[in-house]
């Protein structure tokens, strides 16, 4: 049987990916079009990362599950509105900046001061989960710095599935080349999980676990201590939308080979 | 599957449904009043002794703020609840500083025009150079007092929900759960005793499937119905306690509207207000706000008393937009947001009875929007103030939410604002719509004129039954045998018909230009950002299949804001959850009525999750 986890999710907000993304250059540098009127929601990869770690709390009694976020509060309050109805958690809220544009490096080291911050953390039973990569876009190198920081040496990246097995050590699915799975056998905590899409359905919306949420929820985003990041390491010099093309078509009921070979046929011709 | 997953139950003192400007109000007003200076409760929890009143409100959409239109108000009950709002403070928002009403003539020729109406555009045309005609439009040289909004703001109604929902949780006191529709309203006799929320993990009937979690009961103490004109549970308590004696809800329009980013040289300047009647049919209004130098709110009103079969908000939308008078400013804009909204147009004639025991009513479903002014957010937001207050009152008191005490410390209120005091000038005012748009707005200018004791008298009807045959209602442009064969080749290809038969009709191809000009698909994908969480039952479903296959105007499917009706195999239409915006429209056009009562229509229209992503609206 395994020991409680002491589980830190890292994930931040996004921009809703259903809207429409238009890298800009400002004055006080790269950004999104329109980005402070763009809806926001939890960064779907690191969605994934809370529900799993969620699960895996819910699974091994006594387990804690903390949600470690940097990015702007007015924004973070409007997302914890859906996330705090999906599964119980403690929000460690950090009031900065959050998007593709932020320094990577700085990003992963107020993250790591954060969780080294968290009363009654246990290093030892320590589990960071995070998103393999993000929507904004970003690097997608944050938590493998946040995890080198923390001095956590067994990290996994692109995990679709995380087993406990009943001598308490961990098997883990990465992904690797070629659409296959890497299999580990992790010891235990601590390690670092970034995670790709993972198995599990994204729960539902439930007021129950969101009244008890935001008992401690709108208290953390209220003592959010603002985090500068300074971006001195760091110099974007263009920013860019990728060129495409769009053509929409609307077909009902095509089997898979029938919809790739409309696509195949469709890039030869374009 | 877990069919046996128990239900779940929650006691909160007070629940809200929906969120939209009412709710603001009530929610703002309210979490202002729960808490005293130095953190201990104003207000007491009935169901969590030693914390203030627990308040939850539960918004069917993704998010607070989407599904929400474009609007220019007067903003006086707002502004009472922020003296001192700041424009600049809320995204897209700028103060009124030019408004102009024109009258849009048909430069196309395929207008559908009264013979009285051809023969004063004859006489406009005629008299251009007098009466400053340009770009084939009459500007009018006077806007009445009712209709201005001197003073006034243009929001996006998204953006500012959003702004105020950011207010309304930084309280701590209030929760507002998006994502999260309600079902129904928890009836024990004639007392609301709470609502059940949607089932979740089920699938497109509602049977349960991975995941399945019943609806949760919500019991409280109060529930305020704040769920707009198509909401589940204001129709619910609407069929359950009926309505007052000659209140009636006939009249209605579907907004269909757009952010639209302005090229540079537009020339339009922020806060100016444009609104337009005459195109692209007669009974068509439109609108034009201007957000900042590079944004414009802009839509049009397609309402139940326009009564062809084939009345399509997209189409017209597009037709509107490419008059000169538009065009001029909009060419080489982009869209950058879209949806639609289904308003409820007979104001104060459509109120219900506000109060119960242990209910009340706020915002548009409760009748409040002005529909002489056609100004509703800021009469609803007030609906919610004057609720919140009286909440407080009742609650300091201890007393029970009872229809009595209701009455007296709500009602009494709403019969003394100026909402009530002006909606009776309002209640009459559009009547002269259903027997023309001439005689409409002469109706309407009397009745604004005279303070409501002028009004064309005509009793209106219900938009089932203004609509006829599709023959009928085309025969002096299309043989009925062309209709026949049109409707055989839409219905064989799995399309509505309007595209077809407006351009066999006369109007134009529109130029898509990838741009501002798009399908209606891409409307969705682009604008809208259209999108529905899995794991939840249709929200749309016809009682009686046989009375769609027997009807011949599918109006639902014409009407639909997104394509998500759509012709059927089996001659019923098919619904598409995750392309529905929730406008409502297809409820109000259905045509078919179910067991013997006019008001219950073959349409069921419930509550249900997803829709529009867009918060620029």
């Amino acid at each position: 049987m395994s020991q409680p986890f002491h589980i830190v999710v890292c994930g931040s907000v996004a921009p809703d990916p259903l809207q429409t993304l238009e890298p800009v250059m400002g004055p006080a540098g790269p950004g999104l079009k329109n980005e402070m009127l763009l809806p926001n929601v939890l960064d779907p990869w690191a969605a994934h990362a809370l529900f799993e770690a969620a699960h895996l709390a819910k699974s091994v009694a006594g387990s804690k599950l903390w949600l470690v976020s940097l990015g702007p509060k007015a924004k973070l309050q409007q997302v914890m509105m859906t996330v705090a109805q999906k599964v119980p958690f403690e929000l460690v809220a950090i009031d900065g900046p959050a998007g593709g544009f932020v320094d990577a490096v700085e990003t992963a080291a107020v993250l790591a001061d954060a969780i080294t911050a968290i009363p009654g953390l246990d290093r030892a039973r320590l589990l960071v989960f995070g998103g393999w990569e993000s929507a904004t876009r970003c690097a997608g190198a944050t938590l493998q710095l946040v995890g080198e920081r923390l001095g956590i040496a067994d990290q996994f990246q692109g995990v679709d599935r995380l087993t406990l097995q009943p001598d308490g050590r961990v098997r883990v699915l990465e992904r690797i080349e070629g659409g296959r799975h890497q299999v580990s056998i992790c010891e235990g905590a601590p390690f670092v999980v970034g995670w790709a899409t993972g198995y599990l359905p994204e729960p539902p919306n439930n007021p129950q676990v969101g009244m008890a949420n935001m008992r401690a929820v709108m208290p953390a985003l209220q003592k959010a201590r603002p985090a500068v990041l300074k971006q001195d390491g760091l110099t974007l010099v263009r920013v860019e939308q990728p060129k495409q093309v769009r053509e929409t078509r609307v077909v009902k009921d095509l089997s898979a080979d029938e919809i790739a070979r409309d696509i195949v046929a469709w890039i030869r011709g374009a | 599957m877990d069919e046996t997953a128990a239900r779940q139950t929650m006691d909160v003192d007070v629940v809200c449904v929906g969120f939209g400007p009412a709710a603001a109000g009530f929610l703002t007003t309210l979490s202002r009043g729960l808490v005293n200076d130095d953190g201990t409760p104003a207000v007491e929890s009935a169901v969590m002794p030693g914390l203030p009143l627990q308040v939850t409100c539960f918004e069917r959409a993704d998010d607070i703020g989407t599904a929400v239109s474009g609007v220019v108000t007067r903003a006086r009950a707002i502004r009472e609840t922020f003296p001192d709002l700041d424009p600049s403070q809320i995204p897209m928002a700028a103060p009124v500083h030019h408004e102009q009403v024109a009258y849009l003539l048909d430069p196309v020729g395929a207008s559908r025009r009264s013979a009285t109406l051809q023969f004063g555009d004859r006489m406009i045309r005629a008299a251009a150079r007098w009466l400053k005609v340009e770009h084939d439009a009459l500007p009018l040289p006077y806007i009445p007092d009712f209709l201005r909004k001197d003073g006034g703001l243009v929001l996006s109604l998204g953006q500012f929900m959003q702004w105020v929902g950011g207010h309304v949780m930084a309280s701590g006191v209030v929760q507002v759960w998006p994502g999260t529709p309600v079902k129904e309203a928890l009836v024990d006799g004639t007392r609301v005793v709470g609502v059940r929320l949607v089932d979740q993990g089920t699938d497109r009937h509602g049977a349960p499937e991975a995941g399945f979690m019943p609806g949760m009961d919500v019991r409280a103490a109060l529930t305020v119905v704040a769920d707009g004109p198509v909401g589940a549970v204001g129709r619910q308590l609407d069929e359950q306690f009926g309505m007052p004696a000659g209140h009636h809800v006939r009249d209605w329009a579907v907004g269909m509207k757009m952010v639209v980013d302005l090229r540079e040289d537009s020339g339009l300047q922020p806060g100016t207000v444009l609104h337009t009647f005459g195109y692209p049919e007669p009974e068509i209004f439109g609108f034009l706000y201007v957000n900042d130098a590079r944004t414009a709110s802009l839509g049009i009103f397609v309402p139940s008393w326009f009564d062809s079969p084939v009345r399509t908000a997209y189409r017209y939308l597009q037709h509107w937009m490419l008059h000169p008078y538009l065009w001029r400013y909009l060419q080489g804009g982009r869209m950058r947001s879209w949806g639609a909204k289904s308003l409820q147009e007979s104001g104060k004639r459509g109120e219900p009875f506000l109060v119960g025991d242990g209910y009340a009513r706020i915002g548009e479903g409760s009748g409040s929007t002005n529909v002489l002014t056609g100004s509703g957010v800021d009469e609803a937001w007030l609906t919610g103030s004057l609720l919140a207050k009286a909440v407080l009152d009742l609650a300091s008191a201890g007393t029970a939410f009872t229809k009595d005490q209701l009455t007296a410390a709500y009602v009494r209120r709403r019969r003394e604002s100026w909402v009530e005091h002006e909606g009776i000038v309002a209640e009459r005012a559009r009547d002269g719509f259903h027997r023309g748009v001439i005689t409409g707005l002469i109706g309407m200018g009397l009745a604004g004129l005279s303070g409501g004791r002028l009004f064309m008298p005509v009793e209106p009807r219900r938009p089932h039954e203004r609509v006829r045959p599709l023959e009928q209602y085309f025969a002096d442009r299309i043989p009925a045998s062309e209709v026949a064969r049109i409707r055989a080749e839409c219905q064989q290809s799995g399309l509505p018909l309007h595209d077809a038969l407006l351009e066999r009709a006369g109007w134009p191809t529109v130029p898509y230009d990838g741009a501002l000009l798009v399908s209606h698909q891409d409307a969705l994908l682009m604008g809208g950002k259209v999108q529905a969480a899995s794991g939840y039952a249709d929200h749309v479903m016809f009682e009686d299949p046989a009375l769609c296959r027997a009807c011949q105007n599918r109006l639902c499917i014409e009407i639909c804001s997104g394509q998500a009706l759509m012709p059927g195999a089996d001659d019923v239409p098919a619904f598409d959850r995750e392309k529905c915006i929730h406008c409502g429209a297809c409820f109000w056009s259905c045509t078919q009525h179910v067991g013997g009562h006019p008001d219950r229509m073959n349409l069921v229209f419930r509550a249900g999750s997803g829709g529009l992503h867009s918060t620029e609206n």
